[in-house]
């Protein structure tokens, strides 16, 4: 079942690489959804079968990160004039490309770890997809300007987070995995809310006007 | 359990009580009927001995600490709550008040749990409980504060639930059945994977370290303390960080009980001199004397940090000034947020001659800055001394030089920004509120500061009891 | 023998058929009849029958372009194994000529239209450089990836057989290819998203503009060298994504002739369901791409 879920990962890694050279927010938005519900069929597959702990976090996920969170993002979409995110400091090619980067980074950096055997394989390729996710998460949260591209670069983050956590998921009591999804739901419904405010506050939700507090 | 049950769940249920509470002027009674309850139940949890191992909800010698600690200054806060919510009529208090309640809630529950993955869940549900407390002023500035302490903190939190999946990562090399609480995890610290157990302390100190406002990850706390109301501020600098200190700890004796002390030690050092050393670059010519407060908070988790690294004594310093610190924070905050609130500006170009214009907050500002910078008679002096015996004591010249230069530095910085504001007289046509002040704004501060001053001269012996308890607890000797 | 013989046959006569199906897909999904599946053969007898108008600035550079281009296209094309067979001319390192041989077709076709001296030509003989620079790294690692499944460095081995044992062993890479590949031949061949074959609007224009001033029997060559690389770029990604041997040669050429027909088919229904790129994304697209088979490479490394 392993291999199957490594393809399953493989296309995680190029779902990154589309979150990262993409200017529109609405492309944007369902591609981290689609990313959501690709990753909620990780604990299933890799696992193999759904016991009760892993179909509760597969469903859990599904619905939080396929569903919900984006329907809240699209709502405060909504609610903004602007349709596209402008070309921030880094640039979209070169964005994508230190995405690549970090992507081949990852790969090597998860040849040279000590790796458990998990489930008959050595659950390599989760290290690689879980840390290359993560910086891809870290880099399109630190070069973009929009507050709405910031908050997907965290959920980008969270994904590489949830990736690793499904290698461990016998370990991690449930409550844990639960608790773990419901903090993401609240921590992006306050965001959204803030953004809401950011908008009708400066009419637009470029960060580049939350400056003026500086030393 | 059923001592943990009463310390969290009353917070909680008075959170969800006051957010439907329908009238704003009676709502903050709630806050102060929260902070009785907490007190007691805190008092019956730290008056009886230690429960068995192995459970989800127990309170360790540090968390017990910071549950009186957090109580303590809780209590404090509310009933300046209540002076403060009244002269600020023009602002519905339901959500500051519901999400003040949580906030402690999720506190309290940081020292309960013994569990690492439940421990992150409640760091990460502060984060966002107090994140609409800063929004409590409803402009463009604390907006601002606002999303930043939002984004930074949790990114940094996400990180530490890397860190934690590492752990937990490097506990499973070791075998035998997975477990994710802290006695099981000491008990196998032996067989953990190194490298792993390495990426995770780093990460794991990154993420909490963010929340605690170490430096480099402090980038928010400047604004999100310069912006915040000085209640919320005193509860941030002296109960959250030393929630997130806690987190930190326990980290700390999982790599001391896997034998990587030394390499722990050695990167807490470092953070701990970064920390002072970029306090006292901002604090120097700072004009707004409440983002001063946020960079002195900065130095003094830079102290904290600097003891748990030097091990030894220096962790029984930096436990204790993590009590010492938590009390004086509280006190310079809510005089701080007085004086703001009187002269309706925080900046020392407008703000002249406080001991003038509000006797009470000007000098227990004036207090609260020799207590802060560490001078007797008052607690900080001690604990501070401490850590500089450890460094001395190990030889660490440098360290402890570094340490005495950085806090001269700071001390002459925030000096000219604290003698400016309350000495003097106020300037011709300033700008004045008609916010005075009050017994219920400046009790609670006198009352904290003469508990700091009490832990200077006499140190109650069962509080030192309860501090070397913990420092051996971590792993440091008393 | 037979092989030799339907290798040519197929490779000359069909080209101008995949033109014809492409246009019949976008018409069926324009709700719209369309043009005869055979229209581009007629069209190119007509354009053979017709005059040519030189300009007077040009010089033999104009017409040598057009004929340069088919022939090393053609060339090129003995190169490519169609379907399973193997190619007419073969050797180590054979790929790389392929490559080239397609460049110094585009190297003359831009030669000529710089020719006119015009400044539409100029602009489209600009873009066209431009991005088939950015769309060689993706052609190049998707080559480095089958070499690294295959073993082998001639065009027939690395569309050999041994494909087959690539999808087994590595499905993630292969798909990864194939999609890399599709894209790259949309930009070789002017197809939206990345030029439209249609359009002759300043803005918009990169091929077409670069054969604005052609006419008569240079158009016609033009035409039938552009369906010809068409054609061989889809046999490449026809070869990668449906690796069939059945053993009966008639069966495999039918087969070939039948997933080539599915290739145009899908071109067609790429340029009906998108737009154009703006032209300051095409490059975002090709890097893209190019990151797509680097990263399938990089996966093959990992095993």
């Amino acid at each position: 079942m392993q291999s199957t879920a490594d393809a399953v990962l493989v296309i995680v890694l190029a779902v990154n690489l589309l979150v990262l050279s993409s200017s529109r927010l609405r492309t944007i938005i369902y591609t981290v959804a689609a990313q959501g519900v690709i990753l909620s069929l990780l604990p299933g597959l890799l696992h193999g079968g759904l016991g009760v702990r892993e179909l509760v976090v597969s469903v859990g996920a599904l619905v939080l990160k396929g569903v919900a969170i984006p329907r809240m993002l699209l709502r405060a979409l909504a609610d903004l004039p602007i349709r596209r995110e402008i070309e921030p400091i880094v640039g979209f090619r070169a964005s994508l490309l230190l995405g690549l980067i970090a992507t081949v980074g990852s790969i090597y950096v998860s040849t040279r770890l000590p790796l458990l055997e998990v489930e008959g394989g050595s659950g390599q390729m989760f290290v690689a997809a879980s840390f290359s996710t993560v910086l891809t998460g870290f880099l399109l949260l630190t070069t973009r300007m929009k507050a709405i591209t910031q908050v997907l670069g965290y959920l980008v983050l969270e994904n590489g987070i949830y990736i690793f956590g499904v290698l461990l998921l016998r370990a991690t009591p449930f409550l844990v995995e639960v608790g773990v999804l419901l903090d993401l739901f609240v921590a992006i419904f306050v965001m959204g809310i803030i953004i809401n405010h950011i908008s009708r506050e400066f009419t637009s939700i470029s960060t580049e006007h939350l400056s003026a507090l500086k030393d | 359990m059923v001592f943990a049950l009463l310390s969290i769940v009353p917070p909680i249920l008075l959170a969800v009580v006051a957010f439907f509470w329908p009238a704003d002027r009676t709502r903050p009674v709630w806050l102060v009927v929260a902070g009785a309850v907490h007190l007691a139940a805190s008092a019956l949890a730290l008056t009886t001995p230690n429960p068995a191992p192995d459970q989800w909800l127990a309170l360790d010698p540090p968390g017990r600490l910071v549950l009186g600690l957090i109580s303590v200054l809780f209590g404090a806060c509310s009933v300046y709550a209540i002076g403060y919510l009244r002269a600020r009529t023009s602002r519905p208090n339901r959500i500051f008040c519901a999400a003040l309640l949580m906030f402690l809630g999720m506190m309290t529950f940081i020292t309960w749990t013994q569990h690492l993955g439940l421990m992150w869940v409640a760091v990460e549900a502060t984060t966002l409980a107090s994140a609409p407390l800063l929004y409590f002023n409803r402009n463009a500035r604390s907006l601002e504060a606002t999303w930043k302490y939002l984004m930074v903190g949790s990114v940094g939190i996400a990180l530490a639930l890397l860190g934690s999946l590492f752990l937990g990562y490097a506990a499973a090399h070791a075998g035998g059945a997975p477990s994710l609480l802290f006695d099981d995890l000491v008990r196998n610290a032996g067989g953990f994977s190194k490298p792993w157990l390495h990426a995770a302390f780093v990460l794991l100190t990154v993420g909490y370290g963010t929340k605690m406002g170490l430096a480099p990850m402090h980038t928010w706390k400047p604004d999100a303390y310069g912006e915040a109301p000085g209640l919320v501020g005193s509860l941030l600098a002296g109960g959250m960080t030393s929630c997130a200190f806690l987190a930190l700890v326990r980290v700390y004796r999982l790599m001391a009980a896997a034998g990587e002390a030394a390499f722990a030690g050695r990167i807490l050092v470092i953070l701990g001199l970064l920390s002072m050393a970029v306090a006292g670059v901002f604090m120097v010519r700072q004009r707004d004397f409440k983002r001063m407060l946020a960079y002195s908070s900065v130095e003094h988790m830079g102290i904290l940090v600097l003891g748990l690294g030097l091990g030894g004594l220096g962790v029984f310093g930096a436990l204790l000034h993590m009590l010492n610190n938590g009390i004086v924070k509280g006190v310079m905050f809510l005089s701080a947020g007085n004086i703001h609130r009187i002269y309706g500006s925080k900046l020392t170009g407008e703000v002249r001659g406080a001991l003038r214009v509000a006797p009470w907050s000007g000098a227990l500002l004036l207090a609260g800055f020799i207590a802060v910078t560490g001078s007797p008679p008052f607690g900080p002096f001690v604990s501070e001394f401490t850590i500089l015996n450890a460094a001395f004591g190990q030889g660490r010249f440098a360290v402890a030089a570094g340490m005495l230069l950085f806090l001269l530095v700071i001390f002459i910085g925030m000096g000219t920004t604290v003698l400016a504001v309350v000495q003097g007289v106020p300037a011709p046509g300033t700008r004045r509120t008609e916010f005075r002040d009050g017994p219920l704004t400046t009790l609670p501060s006198v009352v904290l500061l003469a508990a700091s001053l009490i832990m200077g001269v006499l140190m109650p012996a069962p509080i030192s009891r309860l501090v070397s308890e913990a420092a051996r607890y971590v792993g440091g000797a008393p | 023998m037979i092989d030799l013989t339907l290798h040519f046959l197929v490779l000359l006569l069909m080209p101008p058929l995949l033109l014809g199906v492409i246009i019949k897909t976008k018409a069926f999904f324009g709700g719209r009849v369309g043009a005869p599946v055979l229209q581009p053969y007629f069209d190119l007898l007509k354009l053979l029958r017709k005059q040519m108008v030189l300009s007077r600035t040009t010089s033999w550079m104009f017409l040598a372009g057009p004929v340069v281009t088919l022939v090393a296209t053609l060339a090129a094309s003995l190169l490519l194994p169609l379907g399973e067979r193997a190619a007419p001319v073969r050797f180590a390192g054979d790929f790389v000529l392929f490559a080239y041989l397609l460049a110094l077709g585009r190297f003359f076709t831009v030669a000529a239209a710089l020719d006119t001296g015009s400044a539409f030509e100029g602009m489209g003989a600009a873009r066209e450089i431009t991005f088939s620079c950015l769309s060689e790294p993706a052609v190049f690692l998707g080559l480095l990836a089958l070499a690294r499944i295959t073993g082998s460095l001639e065009l027939s081995g690395l569309l050999g057989p041994k494909v087959v044992d690539g999808w087994i062993a590595a499905a993630p890479t292969m798909v990864m290819l194939v999609v890399g590949l599709f894209v790259v031949a949309l930009a070789e061949n002017c197809r939206i998203p990345f030029d439209d074959p249609n359009t002759h609007l300043e803005l918009t224009m990169i091929h077409e503009v670069m054969v604005l001033d052609h006419s008569g029997p240079a158009l016609g060559i033009i035409e039938y060298g552009a369906a010809v690389k068409l054609f061989l770029f889809g046999a490449v990604v026809v070869r990668l994504a449906a690796p069939v041997s059945t053993g009966n040669p008639l069966l495999d050429w039918g087969a070939f002739v039948l997933a080539m027909v599915l290739f145009a088919a899908l071109v067609g229904v790429v340029e009906s369901g998108m737009a154009r790129l703006r032209l300051t994304y095409v490059p975002n697209l090709l890097i893209g791409a190019g990151a797509l088979t680097g990263l399938g490479f990089v996966l093959l490394l990992m095993r």
